[in-house]
């Protein structure tokens, strides 16, 4: 037996079936795409095109092409990776944590979710590929393969190979988790197509499910097993990030809070590009519905949570700083909020501290203009938290004849719109050819809702 | 099958056991300072002199520390170790009595149902706050000088020869005035909090109030939760992390939070499992408990977490003047200690709670949860004695009779307070759905 109690809202509204739910899901899968989404495409493929002159230059003549110089060796390559990892951490955070925590409102968002943590990652991976400047070498240089094969043995003492392994791991069990979510939704569109194409093509990618009661149990089982390996993965991965940093004695990055604060980070951004992503994809395939109003609110008060948590680890570190006596990390700071960047400080602590605290307003947090505002503000706060961090941290070096300012060129914009590009695409074909919310789970949470009870 | 309005009694033999325990505390306690009164501070000059060769490169203080205290008087060892056992408790069953809170208020902002009937467990903790109040005021006023080097004039005063420049940087943060009104705002903050929610959870019971009253208390909850996050963290820097007042590390306030958090939840579970061996809380089942149970082994695992990325950023940096924290627990007596907390606080429960079925029995979660609820303890140890008493600290009957009087204290006040209002909260909005929890 199982009780609702009266302080749950219905997660799915309209009073839909579960014939509706197939129809209203499958819909835009079976049928030709719409106007704005061939819009929408265009302009993707369009910046990845643009941004694809960039990388090719890149390749071409190296990585002289960006702005780095001796003292600000690391500058937007690596405050886009680490943005982009950020984002790639709610999806599995979606399916994995709130899974563990058993709340039922995750299933209208997991998939689109997933989806935009597969794409973020490799857009994450795209910048230090490219940065290694021979891509082509650059794969097995990151592995860990002896002298005698010709490359170096990779330098186990360093995050940056620790990357290499947390972020690898991380795709590929994201990767599996979000395609055995897909897999009851696959037999779905195979059992409803009608021409010979798209019926071979789901029935391949649906591994001949039967939707059986085997088939439903081993499916739970590896949710759940695969949910308690992603939770412990999804924090590794941005602790290790930050530990790039963080293992460092450069003044702004030495500081033990890094690893939480930073997962505290990827969660706040990765959610506000999910909201991003949803009530976009929301409004253009009409899954009012599922992505009903209180799941927003949800999310924004996740946004809420991890944004205050990001914040009192600033105003931590900026204590601390001043707290421990030693010059060099009191410089750091006030050379953040004072200094030739103050803009880009001023522009993260009002972007990431304080234009999430208007969630605390109901009114706000249940807008959807309000929200598809924030959400953006809050992203645009989480870049230039990366820039400040590296950027500032690294532009005062130890002898003041070496410092230096940071200026990107045309190649610094081109490579983040290429990663734009490539994201947008992404997205825009999965929502095309795969049904945007897990079809088989919101099924099992339809009427769900007040002081019910249900066998 | 269930009555709703049972109440615990707080029997005779119950009275009796921990009136025990506070006798054979105090035995203790007394044996201990007698034996150290006896004993002095041997081991010094030999300790000081190893480490300090270390140390003197990098900082000075364990050689000007050495050297002040040959001069000043200084207050005699047993009397400072007595200060350090009382500060170890009044920072364990402080973290405890505000965990109680904690659970309870996050229960709300979660809107959770697994654990509604283990509600009135955990507001039965808070009721340590005002005691916890007292006791961190009071052995403050006594001990402030032998627990908080910050706490001497001499420090500030550019013409002493004692003149410290760094720790009178941190004036503007580390004076008396400042220091003692946020000791007050935090405990008397928490136990606000804690009265108006208590208020409210019991209405419910004879009021009823429903939906209501539920997110009254809800709303409250996250204020709490607010006030909450900034007030850990400080009072961990204020209370324990200033102790070795030249150190710093900006991970400290979380890193007692988790230390606090998962004793909490270690003692909810030993609470509910005292209850239902004596015939209370039946509607409390295996389900419950191993959801619980997850809890005790995930922040378990996140304790670690915090600890591990606290040492290895310090240990991978190796900057001197953050490094001494870990050279004074590795290098010294305190050694054993140090290895020993990350095994019962980590390997230990790791894999004493992985399987599904440990999770769901009583006498391994009793185990358990006895063995986390120490190891903890000693994570507190570990953060206090190395700074208080140097090269003189040990661990024997002084801090085991310390911590029974604590202990026997602290349950008394609990169980009574528990005695008074029913176990359940029988009108909250969740509990039906608590009744059928099944996982």
């Amino acid at each position: 037996m199982h009780v609702t109690s009266q302080i749950r809202e219905p997660l799915i509204t309209g009073g839909k079936t579960m014939a509706d739910v197939s129809e209203d899901l499958c819909r835009q899968v079976e049928g030709k795409p719409s106007k704005s989404w061939i819009v929408a495409f265009t302009v993707a493929v369009s910046v990845l095109t643009i941004g694809a002159i960039s990388a090719g230059t890149l390749l071409w003549e190296g990585v002289g092409v960006w702005g780095l110089n001796k003292t600000v060796g690391w500058a937007w390559d690596i405050t886009n990776f680490v943005w982009w990892v950020g984002i790639g951490h709610a999806g599995t955070l979606i399916s994995a944590v709130l899974l563990l925590f058993r709340q039922k409102w995750r299933m209208s968002i997991n998939r689109a979710a997933e989806a935009m943590t597969i794409f973020a990652v490799i857009c994450a991976a795209m910048f230090p590929a490219f940065h290694m400047g021979r891509l082509w070498l650059g794969f097995y240089w990151a592995l860990p393969l002896p002298n005698t094969f010709g490359s170096l043995w990779v330098n186990f003492n360093s995050p940056l190979l620790w990357d290499v392994f947390a972020i690898s791991t991380y795709f590929s069990v994201s990767l599996v988790f979000w395609y055995i979510g897909l897999v009851p939704d696959f037999a779905t569109i195979r059992d409803r197509a009608k021409n010979k194409v798209s019926k071979m093509i789901y029935g391949g990618l649906s591994l001949g499910w039967t939707g059986g009661a085997k088939d439903w149990s081993r499916y739970e089982s590896v949710s759940l097993i695969l949910a308690g390996l992603a939770t412990p993965l999804v924090l590794s991965v941005h602790t290790i990030v930050s530990m790039d940093f963080a293992t460092s004695v450069i003044p702004g990055w030495h500081t033990t809070i890094f690893p939480p604060y930073f997962v505290a980070g990827a969660i706040f951004s990765g959610f506000a590009m999910v909201l991003t992503l949803l009530l976009i994809t929301r409004k253009v395939f009409h899954l009012e519905d599922y992505i009903t109003i209180q799941h927003i609110e949800l999310m924004n008060i996740i946004i809420i949570v991890t944004g205050s948590i990001v914040g009192i680890a600033y105003i931590t570190e900026f204590f601390i700083a001043w707290y421990s006596g030693v010059p060099a990390e009191q410089y750091a700071f006030i050379n953040r909020a004072t200094g030739p960047y103050w803009w880009a400080y001023v522009s993260m602590m009002t972007a990431n501290v304080v234009s999430p605290q208007v969630f605390w307003i109901k009114k706000i947090r249940t807008s959807i203009v309000a929200t598809f505002i924030l959400s953006i503000i809050v992203n645009i706060g989480m870049w230039f938290e990366r820039f400040v961090i590296i950027v500032t941290s690294l532009h005062r070096d130890y002898v003041p004849s070496s410092w230096a300012m940071f200026y990107p060129t045309k190649h610094d914009v081109g490579m983040y719109l290429f990663s734009f590009g490539f994201f947008f695409t992404a997205y825009l074909l999965f929502s095309k050819f795969f049904p945007v919310v897990n079809i088989a789970e919101v099924k099992s949470i339809l009427n769900t809702d007040g002081e019910k009870t249900t066998d | 099958m269930t009555t709703f309005d049972e109440k615990y009694t707080f029997t005779a033999k119950t009275k009796r056991s921990l009136a025990i325990t506070l006798a054979v505390g105090i035995v203790l306690l007394v044996v201990g300072i007698f034996m150290n009164m006896g004993d002095g501070g041997h081991g010094e000059e030999h300790a000081a002199t190893a480490v300090s060769e270390q140390l003197v490169a990098s900082t000075g203080r364990v050689v000007s520390e050495a050297a002040a205290g040959g001069e000043s008087h200084e207050t005699a060892t047993w009397l400072k170790r007595l200060y350090t056992d009382l500060w170890i408790n009044n920072m364990f069953f402080v973290g405890l009595g505000v965990i109680g809170l904690f659970f309870f208020a996050l229960q709300y902002a979660a809107q959770a149902y697994w654990s509604t009937a283990m509600l009135r467990v955990a507001m039965a903790i808070g009721n340590w706050l005002p005691f916890a109040f007292l006791l961190i005021i009071g052995v403050f006023f006594v001990g402030k000088h032998d627990l908080f080097h910050w706490t001497h004039d001499y420090l500030y005063d550019p013409n002493s020869p004692d003149f410290d420049a760094i720790i009178n940087g941190k004036k503007a943060y580390l004076n008396m005035p400042f220091y003692l009104g946020r000791m007050i705002v935090f405990l008397g903050g928490w136990y606000m909090f804690f009265l108006y929610m208590k208020k409210h959870a019991l209405a419910e019971d004879i009021e009823g109030g429903g939906i209501e009253r539920w997110k009254k208390i809800r709303s409250s909850a996250a204020w709490f939760l607010v006030f909450f996050a900034v007030s850990s963290s400080m009072s961990a820097w204020d209370w324990v992390m200033s102790i070795d007042t030249h150190w710093f590390s900006t991970m400290f306030g979380w890193y007692v939070f988790s230390s606090w958090w998962v004793s909490g939840l270690a003692l909810i579970t030993l609470l509910v499992i005292f209850l239902k061996e004596q015939g209370y809380l039946s509607i409390v089942n295996e389900n419950h408990l191993h959801d619980i149970g997850k809890f005790i082994f995930g922040f378990s695992i996140f304790w670690t977490y915090l600890w591990f990325s606290q040492f290895l950023l310090i240990y991978y940096a190796n900057i001197p003047e953050e490094t001494v924290y870990f050279v004074e627990r590795l290098t010294t007596q305190y050694r054993p200690v140090f290895y020993i907390n990350i095994f019962i606080n980590f390997v230990f429960p790791f894999l004493a709670l992985m399987t599904r079925d440990s999770k769901r029995q009583m006498a391994i979660l009793k185990i358990v949860s006895v063995i986390v609820l120490a190891g903890h303890w000693l994570d507190f140890y570990l953060m206090i004695t190395p700074g208080v008493m140097k090269y003189d600290g040990g661990f024997g009957f002084m801090e085991i009779g310390t911590t029974l009087i604590y202990l026997a204290i602290f349950l008394w006040v609990v169980l009574n307070n528990l005695a008074k209002h029913p176990l359940i909260a029988k009108n909250h909005p969740t509990l039906q759905e608590s009744l059928h929890h099944h996982i």
